[in-house]
C-alpha cells in the first residue's frame, strides 16, 4: 500500500494559504501534531500555550467569537477528556473550532493507557453542535481539513502522525460531513470502518474475496453526522453489517450504526472495537492483535454477521 | 458638559436603579445569585455606563468593547445594566428564570445581543478574553476585554492557566475585575480554600494589579484609566466587596449566594433600597 509522509501537517500549512482567518493553537506538542510546518510559515498566526489544554481550548473558542477559524491540535485523550467541558462551551455556543484529535487509542501505543483516547468519539459524539470525524487514509485526511475549514461550526477530527497509507484516489475524492464512502461493492456482507481500521478492513474484504465472500467496503470517515442512507443500503443489500474502529465499542461508529439499523431496520450488527478497556504500551500491530483489531479479527466477525443473517 | 460630582451622582444612582432590579427579579423568578449580583453593581453599572464603548441599537458593532461574565451565575446584575443601558427592553426583566424567557439564569449567548459567550461553569471566562485579545491583536482592532471574575472563582485551576498566558503573550487590553466578596457558597472563600494572597499572587504572574473599594464608583473609574495608561501586561483590578451589598439581611451572609426572597424579605428590602435613594438625593442637594 502506497504510504504519504505527514498528510496532516503539510495539509495545514498549505490550508494556511487558503485561509487568511486560519489561527493554530498548540499545547506543547508542535512535532507531534505537525503544526511545526503551519508555524514556519504562519508564525504571527500561532500560539503555543504551553501544557495547558483546557486554556487552550476556551482560548481557541475567545478567537473564534472574534472570527478566526481555529484548528487546536493534542492528543486524542486531552483534547475529549481533560479539555472537555471547555469543549462543551465551545459546541454550546457554535464556535468555528476545529479539535484535533491525535494518536487515538492504539494508534499511541507507544505511551499507554493515559494517552491513548479510547473513548474520544463517544465524547464528541454525545455532544450538541459537534461534528465528528475519524478519516481513513491520507486522502481522507485532507479531504477532512479542506472540509471543516470552508465549514464554519464546531467539529472533532482525529489524525496520525507520520506515515499514512492512500487508499482513496486523491484526484477525485471530495469529502462532506454525511457522506460515506463505498471503497469496495459487495453483497454478502458489508464492512463500515472507520481511521486506521480503514486499511485493515481493505485487507479483511480481500480475504473473504479468496473464500468466495463478497465483502462491501464502506469508509465512515464521518462518525457524526452519519450516512444513514449509506448504513441502510448496507442493511438492506447485503443483510448484515460489520463495524470496525479504533476505538471503545461503547458509543462509537458501531454504537452509531447499531442504533441507526436496529430503528429502521434490524440487521445484525457485529462491532469490531476495544471491548470496554483501557490500552497498553506495545507496538499498532501487536496492541491490534490483542485487543481484537487486527484484520483476523475483522474477518472473524464478519463470518459470525454472515452466520446470525436470518 | 457634566461635572465629575454629577457623573458619580448619576453612577451611584444607576447602581441603586441596578440593585432594586436585582431583587425586583430574584423575587419573581423565585431564586437566583442574589449575594453575588448586590456585591458586583458598582463593578458591572461604571462598565456599562461609562466606561465601555457600546452601541446598544447595534449590539455586534464591530468596535465595540468586549465584557465576558467570567463568573457566569450573577446574570441579575449584568441584565439590569443591559437592559438600562437599552439591549432589551427594561419589562424583560420580569421574566428572569422563567420558562421560555431570554434571561437564563447562567449567561447564554443564544439569547441575548451583547452576551459574548455562554458561562456558568467557572474559570473559563479569562481564557476566552485572551483568545478575543489575541484575536484583536492580529486584526489590528484597538478595543478592551473586560472580564468579571471573583475570589471563589479563583480556586479555578485554569485561571491560573490563563494568568500565564495573558502575562506571557502581554495582553495589556485585558481588564479583568475581581469581584472580592469574601463569601463563596459553601461560606468564607478563607475557610473553604483560601486564595489570598490576591494581589501577591497575580502581582507573580505578571499581571498589573490594583485593589479598589468595590462600592467606590470614583475608585473604578480611576482604576480603569490607571489601567489603560499602563502598557506591556494584563490588568486586575481586586475590588473588595461586600457579598450583598445594599440589602441588611443579605450582606455578609454566605447562605444569600444563591436564594429565593419571601414576600416579606421582598418588602423589606424594597424598603431599604428607597431609603438609600432618598439619602443620595439628599447628599446631592447638600452637594
Amino acid at each position: 500500500m502506497r504510504e504519504v509522509e505527514k498528510p496532516f501537517g503539510k495539509a495545514l500549512a498549505e490550508l494556511g494559504e487558503r485561509h487568511p482567518n486560519l489561527v493554530v493553537l498548540d499545547a506543547d506538542l508542535r512535532r507531534v501534531t505537525e503544526t511545526a510546518f503551519f508555524r514556519e510559515r504562519f508564525p504571527q498566526r500561532y500560539f503555543n500555550v504551553g501544557v495547558a489544554e483546557a486554556n487552550m481550548v476556551s482560548i481557541a473558542v475567545g478567537l473564534a467569537l472574534s472570527g478566526k477559524t481555529v484548528v487546536c491540535a493534542t492528543f486524542a485523550c486531552f483534547a475529549s477528556q481533560r479539555a472537555c467541558d471547555q469543549a462543551t462551551i465551545l459546541a454550546h455556543v457554535n464556535a468555528n473550532v476545529k479539535l484535533i484529535g491525535f494518536e487515538p487509542a492504539l494508534v499511541s501505543g507507544s505511551n499507554g493507557a493515559t494517552h491513548q483516547g479510547v473513548f474520544d468519539l463517544a465524547v464528541m459524539r454525545s455532544m450538541p453542535n459537534m461534528s465528528v470525524f475519524d478519516p481513513g487514509d491520507a486522502t481522507e485526511t485532507r479531504g477532512v481539513m479542506t472540509y471543516m475549514l470552508e465549514h464554519a461550526g464546531p467539529a472533532y477530527m482525529r489524525a496520525v502522525r507520520g506515515k499514512s497509507p492512500v487508499i482513496l484516489d486523491a484526484d477525485s475524492y471530495r469529502f462532506e460531513a454525511g457522506k460515506a464512502r463505498r471503497v469496495r461493492e459487495g453483497d454478502d456482507v458489508a464492512i463500515l470502518a472507520c481511521g486506521i481500521m480503514l486499511p485493515r478492513a481493505l485487507a479483511a474484504a480481500d480475504e473473504l474475496a479468496r473464500e468466495g465472500i463478497s465483502a462491501r467496503l464502506v469508509s465512515m470517515a464521518s462518525i457524526k453526522p452519519l450516512d444513514e442512507d449509506e448504513v441502510m443500503a448496507a442493511a438492506r443489500e447485503t443483510g448484515c453489517i460489520v463495524t470496525a474502529e479504533n476505538h471503545t465499542i461503547l458509543g462509537g461508529l458501531g454504537s452509531a450504526v447499531a442504533e441507526v439499523v436496529s430503528e429502521r431496520r434490524p440487521v445484525p450488527v457485529v462491532r469490531v472495537g476495544i471491548a470496554d478497556s483501557f490500552g497498553a504500551i506495545g507496538p499498532v500491530e501487536w496492541l491490534a492483535e490483542k485487543y481484537g483489531l487486527s484484520t483476523s479479527h475483522i474477518v472473524a466477525a464478519c463470518r459470525r454477521a454472515l452466520r446470525a443473517k436470518p | 458638559m457634566e461635572t465629575e460630582a454629577h457623573r458619580i451622582h448619576r453612577l451611584k444612582k444607576q447602581c441603586l436603579e441596578v440593585r432594586r432590579d436585582i431583587v425586583e427579579m430574584i423575587y419573581r423568578g423565585k431564586g437566583g445569585h442574589v449575594g453575588g449580583s448586590l456585591s458586583a453593581v458598582e463593578i458591572v453599572t461604571v462598565l456599562f455606563f461609562e466606561v465601555m464603548r457600546l452601541r446598544p441599537q447595534e449590539p455586534e458593532w464591530p468596535e465595540r468593547d468586549r465584557f465576558i461574565l467570567s463568573k457566569g451565575h450573577v446574570t441579575p446584575v449584568l441584565y439590569s445594566a443591559m437592559a438600562r443601558r437599552g439591549f432589551f427592553p427594561v419589562e424583560e426583566l420580569a421574566s428572569f428564570g422563567l420558562p421560555g424567557t431570554r434571561l437564563q439564569k447562567h449567561v447564554d449567548k443564544h439569547f441575548l445581543p451583547c452576551v459574548e459567550v455562554s458561562s456558568g461553569s467557572l474559570g473559563q471566562g479569562l481564557s476566552i478574553g485572551i483568545g478575543m485579545a489575541l484575536a484583536d491583536r492580529l486584526d489590528g482592532q484597538a478595543r478592551y476585554v473586560f472580564i468579571l471574575t471573583s475570589d471563589g472563582e479563583n480556586q479555578e485551576g485554569q485561571t491560573w492557566e490563563a494568568a500565564m498566558a495573558a502575562s506571557h503573550f502581554k495582553l495589556d487590553r485585558i481588564i479583568a475585575f475581581l469581584d472580592a466578596n469574601g463569601l463563596q457558597t459553601d461560606g468564607a472563600v478563607r475557610e473553604i480554600m483560601n486564595v489570598e494572597p490576591l494581589e501577591e499572587r497575580w502581582r507573580s504572574f505578571g499581571w498589573h494589579v490594583e485593589r479598589v473599594d468595590g462600592h467606590d464608583v470614583a475608585q473604578i473609574l480611576a482604576a480603569v484609566e490607571t489601567a489603560k495608561n499602563t502598557p506591556g501586561q494584563p490588568h486586575l483590578v481586586i475590588a473588595n466587596t461586600l457579598k450583598g451589598k445594599g440589602v441588611s439581611y443579605i450582606e455578609g451572609q454566605y447562605e444569600w449566594h444563591s436564594h429565593v426572597i419571601s414576600d416579606e424579605e421582598y418588602g423589606m428590602a424594597r424598603r431599604e433600597l428607597e431609603a438609600a435613594e432618598r439619602r443620595l438625593e439628599h447628599e446631592e442637594r447638600q452637594a
